[in-house]
């Protein structure tokens, strides 16, 4: 227990100068670098006297298209930081080799491989899916916003305070140097004392209240606001791997929730889930952890799954092949991902019988994700297809995930898996399956809906460049690591012995630079794009001919999305819109209510952030003051009874001739 | 949720656009939302459970429930809360017939109902703990101090919502917000008696049988 440390200060915890990390020079030059840059980025705001701009529109912002681009900035951010620890892991096994203890000391290393999977899941994947739902999903269900607008903002501000926690433990103190799901008895307090693994807690309780509430929010939101004669099988495919996405949500993250309560337990108030001693059971976390964590990676890639169905749709020119099936397969995927969770850990000693089920139910759900790719691909035969960069990503995709599909076919056969379990063949096939299904998936999703948010495309040309450059340093990054698995070479080593290895790591390490350039020339392109506006503009709102809802509004939407509620005859509202000669309407615009923005979220997560401080840190006094008044803030905040407002009939006519002013520009020649 | 029927309509008088349509009225969304919150929360205890059934043998040598649970005494202390939920459906029937003083009354009288189950719940904890039955002796009691604690802090968190409602209540009476609110408030109600009756069979009642 934390009270026979005597290390604990009353005021500061256990907080000391020496948690602050001045004899790493790695990681001082690191915080220079991202001091000086924010510093540039403060600067600038206040330079040009953006933080007024900021709060009101943005920070406070309960629009759901504003909430939803501040997710997948996020998401952005946290890809950099996530890539430099892929890139720093991929060095250090480089040139470990011979003897050479490389540049990472293991104590650093291990933090290395946490942050980066923890990141890359809980602060990449998840902002980009859930920021690209936010966005389209009501767009495409022809609704004026999510059900709950205020709780949409709160949520956005937990997931950015608990990326600001793991950001936090770069600089004071550690993080975590337990791999990414952090097993006990390793992640206990016996043999993890430091503040690494509390920060690793307190980051994903924080992220995980504002996850739950953002799914619960979208669930309500597609059940409840579908334009009328929008029924469950008019939904576009892309709302559908949405809804079932949140259900999984819903249903899995209160299990993490509660299994890293049960973990804060064990390490704060010395109780004994998940000891070796007292009657603890480690496996128990094992088991609990992977029910979370499996359907996770199906709340990942369904989304991904929905905008492959949507791109390939419009770019074939075509309906989708196959709606129905996909929409069962996408259900029955979403039932199956919460059966399988114990494939992780196969290698227990469940017993023959147990690993057989799960390793048959983990081949089962092969079967629907290929009626997907059979429906994409009919859906491109005979159809006039266009290879803009979204379609590019899509053929990227199916080619990529097949293979990664088939080694995790490999993976569910119990005794396959006793010999590549923790191999660097497991590494490669779920880097096969994330980055091929749901990286890819989000890049097609930003470059696809990327001029509906903000009227004009994104670079086509510096798009191809990245694109290239991310497909083939994928295959060149990954290939080699399933060899290695297959050699029997384990996860997360910091120095390798066998000579005859390093060639592979040494191509594995070219395969992330390449990527690295990927990267960089995605950010080129949000650049070029955006200095090249005008070049790139769409008036039309609609620049890729599309099918769904939210290509019948302008780009970017106005803040009530649709003067007037659309009325859907058709799977492919939109289209069936253009077919039957929709004529947009002009005038009889009725006011619309629309919620009020509120800093209520940004306080209350602010609260939230300085109580997980003060719990990882063991200040006491701040924990309970913080705590006292983030509850009391959000009880203040329900006595708050006036958050609706009115957009005037008059300004959605301004808004709107505006917009008729704009198509009859495109109209002349 | 669609008043216009597709199929009815000729493909040249497509309505595709509601003209006059009606202002969604706030909050039609909110009995849903709070459903699927009390369902992702009812995970929380079903994993909680999950422990308790795991570890609820584990003793460690240590005290088994038959050394520890006084079932007279959790008896008391269950219908203390199932008499909360009679009172708190008189206080949404109060809010039905628009009665501001009757609900409020009842609302009180719940919150007595739940101070007096939070009380008898702690005194039950703190005997347990002067026994050397601390939450740190056992995986079993570990788990059972945190399934039942949990518990409780959600009857404590529903109190200061009733509380909270009243004083809203007396502020601006039985308008539609704070009718949502008491609708809201008593599923929460609600679903912690259904929680606690599976606490009393599965924890007290067949841990006497262990």
């Amino acid at each position: 227990m934390q009270a026979e440390s005597p290390a604990v200060h009353f005021l500061l915890g256990r907080f000391t100068l020496e948690s602050l990390p001045i004899h790493e020079p790695i990681l001082v030059v690191t915080f220079l670098v991202v001091a000086l840059l924010g510093l540039a980025l403060v600067g600038a705001i206040t330079w040009y006297r953006l933080w007024g701009y900021l709060w009101r529109e943005w920070f406070t912002s309960v629009d759901h298209k504003r909430i939803g681009v501040m997710y997948l900035v996020l998401g952005i951010v946290m890809l950099l930081r996530g890539f430099s620890d892929a890139i720093m892991m991929r060095l250090q096994q480089a040139i470990a080799f011979g003897g050479s203890e490389g540049y990472l000391p293991s104590h650093h290393y291990d933090q290395v491989f946490t942050a980066h999977g923890v990141i890359m899941i809980f602060f990449v994947a998840m902002p980009l899916i859930t920021g690209l739902m936010n966005f389209v999903v009501p767009l495409q269900i022809g609704a004026r916003d999510v059900a709950f607008p205020f709780l949409n903002n709160f949520s956005f501000w937990m997931t950015t305070a608990g990326a600001v926690i793991v950001m936090m433990s770069l600089f004071v103190g550690e993080f975590a140097k337990t791999g990414w799901l952090a097993y006990p008895p390793l992640s206990g307090i016996q043999y993890s004392p430091d503040v690494g693994v509390d920060y690793y807690i307190w980051a994903l309780q924080v992220a995980g209240i504002g996850t739950t509430l953002s799914g619960i929010n979208l669930v309500a939101t597609i059940l409840k606001m579908r334009a009328p004669g929008m029924t469950m099988m008019r939904m576009p495919v892309f709302t559908w791997t949405a809804l079932c996405s949140n259900i999984l949500i819903v249903a899995t993250f209160p299990v993490l929730t509660a299994t890293l309560a049960l973990l804060a337990l064990d390490r704060y108030l010395g109780m004994n889930f998940f000891t070796s001693g007292l009657g603890g059971n480690p496996m128990m976390y094992v088991n609990l952890i992977w029910i979370w964590g499996h359907p996770e990676v199906y709340i990942l890639v369904l989304p991904a799954f929905g905008v492959y169905s949507e791109v390939a749709a419009t770019f074939s020119g075509k309906r989708l092949f196959g709606y129905t099936s996909m929409v069962y397969a996408t259900v029955v995927i979403t039932i199956l991902s919460y059966l399988v969770w114990l494939h992780h850990f196969f290698t227990m000693g469940s017993g023959a019988s147990v690993n057989s089920f799960f390793g048959i139910a983990t081949m089962i759900i092969s079967i629907p994700t290929g009626a997907k790719i059979f429906n994409w691909l009919f859906t491109m035969y005979r159809g006039r297809i266009r290879f803009e960069e979204p379609m590019m990503w899509t053929i990227a995709f199916m080619l990529t995930f097949a293979i990664g599909g088939m080694t995790g076919v490999m993976l569910a056969i119990p005794p396959a898996d006793f010999v590549l379990h923790n191999s660097l063949f497991l590494v490669a096939h779920f880097h096969n399956v994330i980055i091929g299904g749901v990286v890819f998936g989000m890049f097609a999703g930003i470059s696809y809906w990327f001029p509906k948010a903000f009227g004009f495309r994104l670079d086509p040309f510096w798009g191809k460049v990245s694109f290239w450059f991310w497909v083939v340093g994928f295959y060149v990054a990954f290939m080699p690591l399933y060899l290695l698995g297959l050699m029997g070479v384990t996860r997360r080593l910091r120095v390798f012995d066998d000579p005859s290895l390093q060639i592979w790591f040494v191509i594995a390490g070219c395969g992330a630079f390449l990527i690295l350039l990927g990267i960089l020339a995605f950010l080129v392109q949000i650049y070029v794009s955006i200095r090249d506006r005008e070049r790139l503009a769409d008036v039309t709102g609609d620049p890729w001919n599309g099918r769904t809802l939210e290509w019948s509004t302008s780009s970017p939407p106005p803040a009530y999305n649709f003067a007037f509620t659309p009325v859907v005859h058709d799977n492919d509202a939109w289209w069936d819109m253009k077919r039957h000669g929709y004529s947009r309407p002009l005038a009889g615009f009725n006011p619309i209510v629309v919620p009020r923005n509120t800093g209520a979220g940004v306080i209350l997560a602010a609260l939230c952030t300085i109580l997980a401080v003060a719990l990882i840190w063991y200040v006491w006094w701040l924990a309970a003051l913080s705590f006292v008044a983030a509850i009391a803030f959000a009880i203040f905040h329900t006595f708050d009874y006036n958050r609706l407002g009115t957009v005037a009939a008059e300004e959605i006519t301004g808004t709107e001739s505006e917009r008729t002013r704009l198509l009859a520009g495109t109209a002349a020649p | 949720m669609s008043e216009v029927s597709a199929a009815a309509q000729p493909d040249d008088k497509r309505v595709f656009y509601l003209e006059n349509e009606h202002p969604h009225a706030d909050g039609g969304s909110t009995a849903l939302g709070f459903w699927i919150y009390l369902m992702s929360d009812c995970l929380i205890f079903a994993m909680l459970f999950a422990a308790y059934g795991v570890l609820g043998g584990n003793y460690a040598a240590g005290p088994s429930p038959k050394d520890l649970f006084d079932l007279p005494l959790v008896a008391v202390n269950t219908s203390m809360l199932l008499l909360s939920s009679l009172t708190n459906g008189f206080a949404m029937l109060a809010t039905a017939r628009g009665r501001v003083a009757a609900t409020q009354l009842w609302l009180g009288v719940t919150i007595l109902f739940g101070l007096a189950f939070v009380g008898i719940e702690l005194r039950e904890f703190a005997h347990m703990i002067g026994e050397g039955a601390t939450p740190q002796r056992s995986a079993f009691l570990s788990s059972f101090f945190t399934l039942v604690g949990t518990h409780g802090l959600h009857v404590t968190f529903g109190m200061i919502w009733m509380a909270t409602l009243m004083v809203q209540i007396a502020q601006r009476g039985l308008i539609e917000a704070n009718r949502r609110r008491m609708m809201c408030m008593s599923m929460f109600w609600h679903f912690l008696d259904i929680i606690w009756i599976g606490v009393f069979t599965f924890v007290y009642l067949m841990g006497m049988l262990r």
